[in-house]
């Protein structure tokens, strides 16, 4: 396998960067990443999440993945989990407006009413 | 499903599910075996991709069964698209979906296209599917294998732990990291053999 010194590299640079942060109270996004989540575009969605935590720098966010959560028709889905365990279901998701979330939701911790499962089922 | 990438998004997602901690994915190039003639004037080439997993494997009656859209484990309902969609996409362009599977042991995936088929799905963004698979199963070791006739890459996250150390897996930028190695391998391995790796 090539460059061992890159990750020599990379380590010494996470290192500076770890400062004393604790896994706990994170907030966690969860995308459905089921055959219906994927199929209808989950995946770029799940990409742009990624790369608008990197992007912020935001610390104390995880990203992951989950299986089919039933309501297919609704895909791509992405549940936003605050640090104090609230819930919040987003539907029918695209890369933009999972921007959108985390720099409302997630930075400003104003979540985005009109693309959550309430305002959509209305 | 567009590409072959979000195949293997999908298809993984299984091996997750039987409990797999090792998730050996491969994708290569062949020669089809009835073409393959030292003075044939045109070969021609599968795109083959394999899938194993160390998982709880499936009963044998399942396994035969496994590529049929109403045969599922999910609770949700009574109906599993992952498989069928990819032998589809696998039959669409002259290929095959092959499952092997031994309960306890793991199961094997393999999906082979004609390379050259008008309806062959493209390869796709095949770094992005391995950097969100590590990111949200950093606990699993992952080894990805790309050949073609000549090339060959390999990366297997169970070394890149080693020279971490304390460093996690899902860290920004050790996924970064993965996803360019992979995107080089890719461009590599791939590069003037299939038209859309440039």
């Amino acid at each position: 396998m090539k460059s061992v010194e890159e990750l020599k590299a990379l380590r010494e640079k996470a290192l500076k960067e770890l400062s004393i942060r604790d896994n706990e109270n994170k907030t966690r996004i969860v995308v459905g990443m089921a055959t219906c989540g994927i199929a209808a575009g989950a995946k770029p969605v799940m990409n742009a999440f990624v790369e608008e935590v990197a992007k912020r720098n935001i610390q104390d966010v995880t990203v992951t993945m989950t299986g089919c959560v039933g309501i297919c028709r609704l895909e791509p889905i992405a549940d936003v989990i605050d640090s104090n365990g609230e819930k919040t279901t987003y539907v029918k998701l695209t890369p933009e407006k999972a921007r959108r979330i985390v720099a409302e939701h997630i930075v400003n911790k104003k979540p985005v009413i009109e693309y959550t499962i309430g305002a959509a089922e209305k | 499903m567009k590409d072959i990438s979000l195949h293997l998004m999908d298809i993984v997602q299984n091996s997750i599910s039987a409990g797999a901690d090792k998730i050996i994915l491969r994708i290569w190039v062949e020669p089809k075996q009835d073409t393959y003639q030292e003075n044939s004037a045109k070969i021609s080439y599968n795109l083959c991709c394999e899938i194993i997993d160390n998982g709880r494997g499936m009963e044998p009656e399942f396994a035969k069964k496994a590529a049929d859209p109403f045969k599922t484990t999910r609770k949700t309902r009574n109906i599993g698209m992952g498989l069928p969609l990819l032998k589809l996409s696998a039959e669409m362009a002259g290929g095959e979906l092959i499952l092997e599977s031994e309960l306890n042991k793991g199961t094997r995936i393999k999906a082979f296209f004609d390379v050259d088929s008008i309806d062959r799905i493209p390869l796709g963004d095949v770094a992005s599917t391995v950097k969100m698979l590590v990111m949200a199963n950093p606990d699993i070791t992952w080894n990805i294998w790309f050949s073609s006739s000549g090339e060959e890459f390999e990366l297997d996250t169970d070394e890149i732990k080693k020279e971490l150390e304390d460093i996690p897996l899902n860290n920004n930028a050790v996924l970064d990291w993965i996803e360019k190695t992979v995107n080089d391998g890719i461009r590599k391995v791939f590069g003037g053999v299939l038209d859309e790796v440039r």
